[in-house]
């Protein structure tokens, strides 16, 4: 019987299948941040249960960790100026080595966005279950891992148990054939992609991205896509592993090394889709119909291509997607038939762990180099997903060309992205933004978000405005 | 888990679609490390608009909520469900649910009840005049009208909420089961672990 990649990586996992169709699924790597582990700990400590395998557990602190400076003058960590951050981070730095789990502080080099740090390490690898207390785990899935995101009572179940009772999803195939026009990048892939679904259109789906247009994509780009698979309702993504896969993980800390790098690769190249399997549902979408994307609305679903305009609520076949244009474009305070390249911004957020990898700010710095911050740009943030992502695009002098340009270099960290930390958009002022949700009060209570890809994010921090990459 | 068979009360006809959990919660709320009191939290952006369902006299307390399509989609925070625990409610119901949010309400004890939209747009009247009853043993929603929808369950879903019963404590009943899985993962995958090298 031919198997899907995720029919494969589950099959491999099922420690014990009841008859009501729910089966324990083994867990292989667990990710833990500070936001939404508290309660899962104390849980354990409540009911006298231990991790089973702190062993397969990271913890690093992301969500909370402001973006400026970590160590003052004389080296000493700078305080947390927010109470509750500090206490929420301290909870973590608490829980981990109470409970025996490696942990990466805040001033390590390797700490980061756990959706940047975990492939960076090699800690994601194909074939694995990889959960995390965190909807955007689905960007693991772009290694071929089967990751999802959990609630708090999950992750309480993950490490008492290293298991999850789970019911099969049904799967669901996006294929994209042919090439990304230039100018077209991952981001604009997927936020076409989720317009097309909707953003209930991937619930209760795994969704496997195929086709040459992923075989194409670097891992960076595919880690993009997957990340967003859950704006889509799917409560995963996956790519098949293949070579560029394999290259990426190569030597990575905490990947396989020797003998067993060889075993492992070898284990690798048997997850793919075999011939004839079937999905539950199959979309197909022209690479050339792609254009750079942006959003209009306030939910990922309401795109638009970048040469288009704000569409007329009325436009919308379905009466509650009317009311609910109608009510978003009250919130961005668009007018419909405006051209998105008249809207103009206020801010700049290039982050988040959608967009803030090596290859990210590089197509942002491409765009910067020679030019500066439009005047009526307040900020412009740009912030690395790790602390080795910034490592390494200082060592290319990216960050020269974002200061040169009058952009803040920031320390790494989830930051504007949903602004738990000092980062946040103020109430009423628009945001041109790398992140994934373009949700109400997203990036600060009346902020006004504009998902786009990293080039579009640095063309409009120079314009001042929504622009067309390819006409600047 | 508190066992959970039947839930009664007037329902909030909230209605509105594609509600994600920033709205149901927002992030500035997640500050916490405790479950307790994220109800003056809840809906608060929607709160700030005039004449909305949650300030209404005549829906506070009640224990049900009725609302649009792909409810609870976005961040996977519980503390979503937690918000509306403290509100008092305990049952939700809606054309669908996000996957995250059903399951971090399940284990909250919080009903997700799908219907299909006609039946939404029938509670929605309803609601804004008399109480709504829904019986999970029988998988039933029925009002004083006479209406009477059916909903499906997820067996085991429904085991567990109608005996309260704890995930984590029957999960690790299975030990045997996990080891077993774990030595042979060792033999078979020995690279897979451990990670820390």
């Amino acid at each position: 019987m031919p198997k899907t990649l995720y029919e494969k990586i589950w099959d491999a996992h099922v420690v014990d299948q009841r008859d009501d169709g729910t089966a324990l699924i083994y867990i292989d790597r667990h990710l833990v941040h500070e936001v939404t582990s508290p309660q899962a700990f104390e849980g354990l400590r409540l009911t006298g249960r231990k991790v089973r395998r702190a062993d397969l557990t990271l913890a690093v602190p992301d969500h909370n960790v402001p973006t400026t400076p970590r160590l003052d003058a004389d080296g000493k960590p700078v305080p947390i100026a927010d109470p509750d951050s500090a206490a929420q981070l301290a909870a973590l730095a608490r829980n981990a080595p109470e409970f025996g789990i490696r942990y990466i502080r805040a001033t390590d080099r390797e700490q980061g966005i756990v959706h940047v740090v975990g492939p960076e390490q090699g800690f994601t690898l194909p074939g694995t279950t990889l959960v995390c207390g965190d909807s955007h785990t689905a960007a693991h899935g772009a290694l071929g891992a089967l990751a999802f995101g959990i609630g708090t009572s999950e992750v309480e179940h993950v490490l008492a148990t290293q298991t999850l009772l789970l019911k099969r999803s049904k799967s669901m195939e996006i294929r994209v054939e042919g090439e990304l026009a230039p100018g077209v990048t991952p981001k604009d892939l997927i936020l076409h992609i989720i317009g097309h679904i909707g953003a209930a259109g991937g619930n209760g789906h795994v969704i496997e991205y195929r086709g040459s247009v992923f075989e194409n994509m670097s891992i960076e780009g595919r880690l993009t896509v997957s990340n967003m698979s859950i704006e889509a309702g799917a409560r995963a993504g996956l790519i098949a592993p293949d070579e560029k896969t394999f290259a990426y993980l190569k030597d990575r800390p905490m990947a396989p090394k020797g003998a067993d790098w060889e075993a492992a690769t070898e284990y690798w190249r048997t997850l793919t889709t075999d011939e004839g399997a079937v999905f539950d549902a199959s979309i197909t979408i022209d690479a050339a119909d792609v254009e750079p994307t942006v959003t209009w609305g306030t939910s990922p679903e309401d795109v638009v291509p970048i040469g288009g305009t704000v569409p007329d609520p009325m436009s919308f076949a379905d009466p509650s997607k009317q009311a609910a244009a109608q009510k978003s474009l009250d919130y961005m305070k668009l007018t419909p038939g405006t051209k998105m390249t008249d809207v103009t911004v206020e801010h700049v957020f290039i982050g988040s762990c959608t967009n803030s990898r090596i290859e990210d700010l590089r197509a942002a710095a491409d765009i910067v180099r020679g030019r500066t911050r439009a005047s009526n740009v307040k900020s412009v943030l740009v912030v690395p997903g790790s602390g080795l992502v910034k490592y390494q695009a200082e060592r290319e002098g990216l960050d020269r060309v974002f200061v040169d340009a009058g952009f803040e270099w920031r320390e790494p960290g989830c930051s504007a992205c949903l602004g738990m930390n000092p980062d946040k958009v103020p109430a009423g002022e628009r945001c041109a933004s790398t992140s994934n949700r373009n949700f109400v009060g997203r990036q600060g209570p009346g902020a006004r978000t504009h998902l786009v890809s990293p080039a579009m994010a640095a063309a409009a921090a120079v314009t001042g405005r929504l622009t067309d990459i390819r006409e600047l | 888990m508190k066992a959970i068979s039947k839930v009664s009360g007037r329902a909030i006809p909230f209605g509105r679609k594609n509600v994600d959990t920033d709205i149901i919660i927002p992030a500035r709320w997640l500050k916490t490390t405790t479950r307790e009191g994220m109800g003056k939290g809840a809906f608060e952006t929607v709160r700030r608009e005039a004449g909305n369902v949650f300030d209404d006299p005549e829906y506070i307390g009640a224990p049900i909520l009725i609302a649009g399509d792909n409810f609870g989609c976005g961040s996977s925070r519980e503390h979503a469900a937690w918000a509306l625990l403290d509100m008092g409610i305990m049952a939700v119901i809606a054309p669908g649910f996000s996957d995250i949010f059903s399951s971090n309400a399940f284990k909250n004890g919080i009903l997700t009840i799908e219907l299909r939209q006609s039946a939404i747009d029938r509670l929605m009247e309803v609601a804004a005049a008399a109480p709504i009853d829904i019986d999970l043993d029988s998988q039933s929603v029925t009002t004083p009208f006479q209406d009477r929808y059916e909903f499906q369950i997820d067996p085991f879903r429904k085991h567990c909420l109608m005996n309260g019963l704890d995930e984590v404590g029957m999960t690790m009943a299975q030990d045997d089961a996990i080891a077993t899985y774990e030595e042979r993962l060792t033999q078979e995958k020995p690279w897979q672990q451990p990670v820390m090298r």
